[in-house]
């Protein structure tokens, strides 16, 4: 028997909220957006964590500019490193700039052995930065973190919608809560993420106008709280 | 100290599942060690007598068995060992692959092929293997 599953939620004990940054699509902005709001809710005062749990391409670390040299420190288990106000922990600190090429199984083990020996201690509020898709780290994040809710991520393109709304389909059919949607990168005036994330029966948060200049901020978290995208989430999650 | 965290979650579901049972307490528990995580053995064992005091497993005899690690190529189907090639690896590297082995696949090829697909057959980590009780 794997010992460590059953040590996981006592793991997440003092955590209050955990909140699963998630799309069905890769490029719609979910660890931007994860890494904003883990920033956004530190600034106002809240104790964060920020779970990087994209195990092929993990990003929060370069978004936030984060530095990943050292291996985080060890007590009883891994502490992990405070930046930027946040309790950051992701698999890029072992991993580092090399490719992690996994197949099922091995992400089922490395997301069990992460969640299994990472002491968060107490947060007002864990982000966890997910990757594309409704495949294993999705069904891991549902088995395992009991109490997460979704924050779903989409772009007005009717490619990622489609994708995004069998997420929403699968997180609802296990009864997964889902805080709401919010369309990400909005170049238009179109209504129709909003009509149809309304259909399914879930909270159109709003949206988030495309920025030119976000990319020159990309890496700076002083930077990322000025722009407009950072002022524009901070509204939309505004009573989390 | 990583062993830690191991050892609280090997106590942590021996208890769990004696309490389903029924048991007043445990009185014996093996414990496979897989190879590939290079735990040590020392704290593990320290770490396990410490984190059983005050539970239904304080008395019990803890076996701790290590299992060597076996990799097979899912490419070409060569099977070897980790130990093999351990001593190519610098500190660093065994060190991640200590912390979350499945970094194995970001370090390590296959010997034969280069292919990063491999399995582990055998000797990954932490797996209980099985705990007795009274009831």
């Amino acid at each position: 028997m794997d010992p460590r599953v059953a040590i996981i939620e006592h793991r997440l004990d003092g955590i209050k909220r955990i909140i699963a940054v998630a799309s069905g699509k890769g490029g719609v902005g979910k660890s931007v957006t994860a890494s904003l709001l883990a920033l956004i809710l530190a600034k106002r005062g809240y104790h964060v964590g920020l779970l990087d749990l994209d195990l092929y391409g993990p990003s929060s670390h370069i978004i936030l500019g984060i530095d990943v040299d050292e291996y985080p420190s060890e007590d009883k288990g891994i502490i992990p490193p405070e930046r930027h106000g946040i309790r950051f922990m992701s698999i890029v600190y072992y991993s580092k700039e090399h490719p992690t090429p996994l197949r099922g199984e091995d992400v089922t083990n490395a997301i069990i052995e992460v969640l299994a020996i990472t002491r968060w201690g107490n947060l007002d509020f864990l982000i966890i930065d997910m990757p594309p898709g409704i495949g294993d780290e999705t069904l891991d994040t549902i088995r395992l973190i009991k109490k997460s809710e979704f924050l779903v991520v989409t772009t007005p393109s009717k490619v990622a919608l489609q994708t995004v709304v069998k997420l929403v389909k699968l997180l609802k059919e296990l009864n997964v809560p889902i805080i709401g949607v919010i369309e990400n990168m909005k170049f238009d005036d179109s209504a129709y993420v909003k009509d149809t994330v309304s259909e399914l029966g879930v909270k159109y948060l709003g949206y988030v106008p495309f920025d030119k200049s976000f990319e020159d901020a990309v890496g700076s978290a002083e930077k990322l709280m000025k722009t407009d995208v950072a002022k524009k989430l901070s509204e939309l999650v505004g009573n989390l | 100290m990583h062993e830690w965290a191991l050892a609280e979650s090997v106590v942590m579901t021996a208890v769990d599942i004696a309490n389903k049972e029924d048991a007043s307490k445990i009185t014996k528990i093996i414990v496979k060690v897989g190879e590939l995580q290079q735990i040590e053995l020392d704290i593990f064992k320290y770490a396990l007598d410490e984190i059983k005091k005050g539970t239904i497993m304080e008395n019990a005899e803890i076996v701790l068995e290590e299992e060597e690690a076996i990799l097979k190529c899912r490419v070409c189907g060569h099977e070897w060992k980790y130990k093999d090639v351990l001593e190519k690896l610098n500190e660093d590297i065994s060190e991640a692959i200590h912390f979350v082995p499945e970094m194995a696949h970001t370090y390590i090829r296959c010997p034969k092929c280069n292919s990063p697909d491999f399995e582990v057959i055998k000797g990954r980590g932490v797996w209980i293997k099985s705990i007795e009780v009274e009831r």
